[in-house]
């Protein structure tokens, strides 16, 4: 018997070492429908999508995938496509110093024995661009276009593989609001014509507009689908899908013994480097105690870590303008060497890449911002290094053979932990933490909590940027939610909860304060 | 066990090397019918060597910092030798003037390239291959194409030049102050290593088993002593040879031991978080320029005294030795990984295969077939070992 559903993914498991990223996951997907995949930031979304267009290769999760009917196995990418389903990333996946039609064909060149004919390649990109309604000289660079008709670009791509079910992810997050338009408009016109897409976005107005069902996933799981005809779909009731679970013991407790203001950001803006036109941060005030635990809350791409960064010796942004009162006295800060002198700390959320030196020691790792407690005149005490090493390996339970261990070699939970005790060294009055436990198994986030618990006892302030809700309500006395660029809300400990700062953000993107849709 | 374990799957590439470097010696010491180790090749294996000892230390810290390498080198030590023709035969510049600019002229050099690597971020590489031709340009230029030479003898001996004897017969027919160096180079090591060994015993850390510790040292000592003894049998002391172990040791002490020194490591581990932590890695990047400027200056005297001549071709390929002795002694194409006792154990490698192959009559074809194999595999052990562990 034929059934109605394109495709089907029965019972999908997928892990990761130390994580199960997902637990028995189905989703079924309706032919000719839009269908919406919403989750939390890390709740499975993308792993889910990557195993449907075979990032994830057979064989590496379990469960199975039915697509036409027919059960189906990827070793790659290639095979997905071949059969019709395309997954349109959010970093675009295209080649900016190449023209439109180059990119719309490339892997898949109108040649014939490796010869391109480059006359029907721009015909046939014509007819593509006609399609997505794009009206731009397909012989035009990529780079010069908008990222909205980059956007539309990959649609036409997609399409011109013969797509049969097509995947995007988050593919309005960068776009201003008449190209996010278009292109919810264009996906309505293709389901006309037959096409079956899944959207996965953040933004509940968009899918509540265009979604002809909506599939939950929290945890690793698919909590429910609602659909359009039976259910009744909004925003509350999404949201509480999101959110949904009950928080068990998973932070250690901690009386907060809060003082006074000790740093403050005033009137904070900042533009982008790549587009100065662009302002990245809009005028965000925040304040933080000695001893308390402020936290920001936001999607990925809010201006968080861009936020942070600025403020930590202009390590990001153009023009950057505000002020930053830290006990009561103005700092003017330049480079990230004044920031430390003036006892600032920041960890990067992105440790791997912008924290550790892989290849340098535990020892190296852990001196290395504040390096003149340790000499002098230039001169390296060593066995004081060692000493310091030693002392932070233990205090913070670093798990590791030695200090002369790489730090390449240990686990993301250690890892954290050396960088901690970087700047723990460096004994600085106001520390923030980016992300400090993405990516780190439960246990070590419990060890992660408990260091950040001492060092705010310890009477330091802390700023806490995190996109996991649960752990900011669990470890955090006062919550800011900030949303594309600007803080959008401020929440003490006792009134903040996950559907309140949900409804926040979503409040914030929609651009509709009365929270209906 | 576990611990020392460790410590020599990191340095397997260091200790590999020093000991295809002894393999190598033996090999040809037995093929020349002991002829390499005789007294007199000795001195001048470090001699005809001196160049690439000097430009392995520079090119070691600017390859710390990214695997970045400097291919101006060659032509800056002709452009220097030129200077230095200029100025002492045709100006006739008292010599310690004419160092003294020579060296400065080798510091702008640095500054100017530094500038356009560090700060204008162009890569390393198109810079200096800019420079690479600049500098030979501006060589042939002052030279107008002609070799000059020759010159006064104090310019020359900073290549041929032999420390006194300061008492003279004291130990028969051996060079009084090679012998003594050596004794106070022993003696101070002893005690260095012992009062180091007793600091780290109160301190409570880890420390070598007493057998491997005695082993450690009579190894050493003995090698300081017969080194010594070695070259006091022939004429004592080159006065290069004490330019270049000044040389060494001081840049190993600031690589090993000195905050900019951890600067390097860390900006070539990952300059991102480098940044982070409060480093100005541009400054770090312009700093290793300009101090390879400095030391291409110094080779560039050394090699021209050597020579006795400026010539418009001299230091040809003089870049590729340099950075081929990096590479052989452990140091890492991506910058972070890599010491300056490597380089030099790279730099010995390399010289040892000439001069070898040299006395047994092999042309410089063949050399160069050799010397290019044994770059690449030297390379592909590192690589593939690597991988291994992962």
């Amino acid at each position: 018997m034929e059934s109605n559903f394109i495709l089907e993914m029965k019972n999908i498991t997928k892990q990761f070492p130390g994580v199960t990223a997902l637990k028995n996951v189905s989703l079924a997907i309706k032919q000719g429908e839009i269908h919406a995949v919403v989750g939390e930031n890390g709740a499975g979304k993308s792993t889910l999508m990557n195993i449907l267009s075979g990032v994830y290769p057979h064989g590496t999760y379990t469960g199975q995938i039915i697509f036409e009917n027919k059960e189906r196995i990827f070793r790659d990418v290639r095979d997905s496509e071949k059969i019709g389903i395309s997954i349109i990333h959010q970093e675009l996946a295209l080649s900016p110093y190449l023209s439109i039609g180059e990119n719309i064909f490339l892997g898949n060149e109108r040649a014939r024995r490796s010869i391109i004919n480059w006359d029907k390649t721009y015909s046939d990109a014509k007819e593509l661009l006609e399609l997505v309604g794009l009206k731009e000289n397909p012989h035009v660079a990529i780079k010069d276009i908008s990222v909205g008709k980059q956007q539309l670009v990959e649609i036409a791509k997609a399409l011109s593989k013969k797509v049969r079910l097509l995947i995007l992810d988050e593919p309005t997050a960068s776009l201003n609001e008449d190209d996010s338009e278009h292109l919810l408009n264009l996906l309505l016109n293709l389901k006309k014509k037959g096409l079956t897409s899944i959207l996965i976005s953040h933004k509940l107005n968009e899918i509540s507009q265009v979604a002809d069902s909506i599939t939950i996933i929290r945890d690793g799981e698919a909590i429910e689908t609602l659909e359009k005809d039976k259910d009744v779909i909004n925003e509350d009731r999404i949201i509480k899908g999101m959110v949904g679970r009950e928080l068990v013991d998973r932070f250690p407790k901690r009386v907060p013994k809060i003082g006074k203001v000790s740093f403050e950001i005033k009137d904070w803006s900042v533009f982008s480097p790549l587009n100065p036109d662009r302002q990245i941060i809009k005028n965000a005030q925040i304040t933080v105690r000695q001893g308390e635990i402020v936290g920001i809350a936001g999607l990925m791409g809010a201006g968080r870590t861009e936020l942070a960064m600025s403020v930590f010796g202009r390590s990001y942004g153009l023009h950057i303008s505000g002020n930053l009162i830290k006990d009561g006295k103005e700092l003017h800060i330049k480079t990230v060497r004044q920031a430390i002198d003036h006892k600032i700390a920041y960890t990067t959320e992105d440790r791997k890449t912008a924290g550790l030196n892989l290849i340098g020691d535990l020892r190296q790792n852990i001196t290395i911002a504040a390096l003149g407690k340790i000499s002098s005149h230039f001169v390296i005490d060593n066995e004081e290094e060692i000493k310091v090493s030693e002392l932070y390996r233990k205090k913070l339970n670093i798990r590791s053979l030695n200090i002369y261990q790489k730090a390449g070699d240990l686990s993301g939970g250690n890892q954290q932990k050396v960088v901690l005790s970087r700047w723990i060294f460096a004994e600085p009055d106001v520390l923030i933490l980016d992300e400090p436990t993405r990516g780190i198994d439960v246990g070590a986030k419990f060890e992660i909590y408990t260091i950040i618990n001492q060092l705010a006892d310890e009477g330091k302030s802390i700023i806490f940027i995190s996109s996991e809700l649960p752990e900011i309500l669990g470890i955090c006395d006062r919550i800011y939610v900030m949303s594309n660029g600007k803080i959008v809300g401020e929440f003490p400990k006792s009134e903040a909860t996950q559907e309140g700062i949900m409804k926040c953000i979503m409040q914030s993107i929609g651009g509709n304060t009365n929270g209906e849709y | 066990m576990e611990n020392i374990k460790y410590f020599f799957k990191n340095n397997i590439r260091q200790y590999g090397m020093l000991i295809a470097l002894i393999f190598i010696t033996i090999f040809f010491q037995i093929m020349t019918n002991g002829i390499l180790l005789v007294p007199m090749n000795v001195t001048n294996l470090i001699l005809q060597n001196a160049y690439v000892f000097i430009l392995a230390i520079g090119m070691t810290i600017t390859i710390l910092t990214g695997g970045n390498i400097d291919l101006s080198v060659g032509s800056v030590v002709a452009f220097i030798g030129a200077i230095c023709g200029t100025l002492i035969i045709t100006m006739k510049v008292n010599v310690g003037i004419a160092l003294f600019l020579a060296i400065a002229i080798g510091f702008i050099i640095g500054v100017w390239q530094g500038f356009w690597i560090a700060y204008i971020r162009i890569p390393a590489f198109i810079v200096t291959l800019a420079g690479m031709l600049l500098f030979r340009g501006l060589t042939i230029f002052m030279l107008k194409g002609l070799t000059i030479n020759p010159f006064p003898e104090v310019f020359q001996k900073i290549s041929s030049g032999f420390l006194p004897d300061l008492a003279k017969g004291a130990f028969g027919k051996y060079h009084s102050t090679a012998i003594l160096t050596g004794i106070v180079g022993t003696v101070i090591y002893i005690i260095y290593q012992v009062k180091r060994r007793a600091s780290q015993r109160r301190n409570g850390f880890d420390i070598m088993s007493f057998p491997l510790f005695l082993l450690q040292i009579i190894l050493i000592s003995a090698f300081i002593m017969l080194f010594s003894i070695w070259l006091a049998a022939y004429k004592g002391l080159p006065v290069i040879f004490v330019i270049i172990g000044v040389l060494i040791l001081a840049y190993s002490f600031f690589t090993n031991r000195t905050v900019p020194g951890r600067y390097l490591y860390f900006m070539g581990g990952n300059e991102k978080a480098a940044r982070l932590s409060g480093i100005n890695t541009n400054k770090v990047l312009f700093f290793a320029y300009v101090n390879m400027g400095v030391l291409a200056a110094v080779a560039g005297i050394a090699y021209t005294a050597r020579l006795n001549a400026a010539s418009p071709q001299s230091g040809l390929n003089f870049e590729l030795d340099a950075i081929a002795a990096c590479f052989i002694g452990g140091a890492s194409a991506y910058g972070g990984i890599g010491t300056i006792i490597g380089s030099i154990i790279g730099a010995l490698v390399m010289g040892v295969l000439n001069n070898g192959m040299s006395i047994l009559g092999i042309g410089s074809d063949v050399q160069q077939i050799v010397k290019g194999l044994v770059l690449l595999f030297a390379v592909a052990f590192d690589v593939l070992s690597k991988k291994k562990s992962r």
